[in-house]
């Protein structure tokens, strides 16, 4: 059961930001996707009325960002056509794909559509990084998307998820974006859901290697810092001290599935009974203000000890509600990465669990289930 | 202070727009929302890739008869061109 705040105990601000993944289909079939397992299939997508009511709907609620994601959102016909509505409404377009499937005459289009931001990503330095980490020969295409985009003079930034296959190479990953021309590189850590919490024994790397990592980083950012923005956050599983995820449960983002549930955050759907509303059937102001999933985690009266009496709670608000759920089974638990949290076990041994000769080969992404 | 001749313009991952629902001049970029106070949001508005600084400052001196403006809309504008919300050369 989650109890709902009193609606006078806190006051929501129009969201600023939201995340439409319009499709889960995607070319690529990386190890470490944060996808739900169950991918959504291609009849269950919203259309594309929907998806412009949706992006109508946000730009009326406030919302100034816009991203468009999957899955792979060049496999939409109709991108450039949402693209091109959330422009209409003042908000700034970010498109976050993995570049596979993109011509030529698909990105003159893009631009013709005042596509704000092109965010390519980046799984790896090296062709065999690449294969290995995204399952296929998506290199020298990426190299050619990345080259493109430089010449129309889109504003680019290149988005790299980290993980124990590919922290090595942060350092030259640092070095490509560079020479793509990248005004700005985000280097994610892997956050440990779906097809990534599938894969975490594989991919959850050593305090050594991040220790590393953020000396090539500093590096580097000593090297390019004025020409290109570099964004680090240290995986928090090896921290003292949670995130404040997004910012607060429903404070300034909402993301929307293939199939139009609308959730506080990418990964909520791990919580159960939060009924998460869907777009189909309720408009985004009544989904922010009033819905219960919404309202679930909102100001701080539903926290427990230790949060509840921590000052911390202001800055991290108790921190990662689905990482809380997913690891202590309690969704309004602080999370475990917090010191205090007595929970904290469950975190030093995930650290613990790192691949053994015994590991199971990784499993790739597909639409029909787990791949060797 | 460099007092630059050329006509600054916006960058091209910088828009400049009003949010009615929060009544305020904001300046977006890739993932990010700057609010920009009522100054800045007159100097930036100016900012058209035609008018240099002279001509920016005239236009606010023209508005604001009484005010002595000239020493900060130039910082303003180096600020901004720190920011990297403005246009400028090519890296490489």
């Amino acid at each position: 059961m989650i109890a709902l705040p009193k609606a006078s105990d806190v006051e929501v601000k129009p969201p600023m930001g939201i995340l439409l993944e319009i499709t889960h289909r995607c070319p690529l079939n990386c190890i470490y996707c944060s996808n739900p397992l169950e991918l959504a299939r291609q009849d269950q997508e919203l259309g594309t009325e929907e998806w412009l009511r949706i992006i109508d709907e946000a730009a009326d609620l406030g919302v100034l960002q816009i991203h468009f994601s999957g899955g792979e959102p060049l496999l939409r016909p109709d991108l450039l056509q949402l693209i091109h509505r959330a422009n209409e409404r003042g908000m700034f377009a970010n498109l976050i794909t993995s570049g596979i499937g993109l011509t030529r005459r698909k990105l003159d289009e893009l631009v013709e559509a005042n596509l704000g931001c092109f965010q390519l990503s980046l799984q790896g330095a090296t062709e065999q990084t690449m294969q290995i980490v995204a399952g296929g020969p998506f290199w020298k295409k990426k190299l050619e998307v990345a080259g493109w985009v430089r010449e129309v003079g889109l504003p680019l930034t290149v988005n790299s998820v980290l993980h124990a296959k590919n922290l090595h190479e942060v350092g030259a990953i640092l070095d490509l974006a560079y020479e793509m021309g990248a005004d700005e590189i985000e280097l994610a850590n892997t956050q440990y859901y779906g097809w990534a919490l599938l894969n975490r024994d594989h991919l959850l790397p050593s305090r050594e290697q991040i220790e590393e990592a953020a000396r090539v980083v500093e590096d580097r950012r000593q090297r390019y810092g004025e020409h290109m923005d570099i964004v680090w956050v240290v995986p928090d599983y090896y921290d003292d001290f949670p995130k404040p995820c997004m910012g607060g449960w429903g404070d300034s983002l909402l993301s929307v599935t293939p199939e139009g549930t609308v959730q506080p955050c990418l990964s909520a759907q791990v919580i159960p009974d939060l009924n998460l509303p869907n777009a189909r059937d309720r408009d985004l102001r009544s989904i922010w203000y009033e819905s219960g999933a919404f309202n679930a985690y909102r100001g701080f009266d539903w926290m427990e000890e230790p949060c509840r009496s921590c000052d911390r709670k202001y800055e991290d608000f108790g921190g990662c509600r689905c990482q809380a759920y997913m690891l202590t089974g309690n969704a309004a638990a602080a999370d475990p990465v917090c010191t205090y949290s007595p929970h904290r076990e469950t975190i030093l041994e995930a650290r613990q669990q790192r691949k053994t000769p015994e590991t199971p080969a990784p499993l790739y992404r597909s639409m029909d289930g787990p791949k060797a | 202070m460099s007092v630059s001749t050329e006509a600054p313009r916006l960058a091209r991952r910088v828009r400049l727009r009003y949010d009615e629902v929060r009544d305020q001049h904001v300046l977006l970029l890739p993932e990010r929302v700057i609010v920009l106070s009522e100054s800045a949001a007159q100097i930036l508005g100016l900012v058209d890739g035609e008018r240099d600084e002279a001509a920016i400052i005239a236009e606010l001196q023209r508005r604001y008869p009484d005010a002595d403006l000239a020493e900060d809309v130039r910082e303003f504008l180096a600020q901004a061109r720190t920011n990297k919300w403005l246009q400028s050369e090519a890296r490489r």
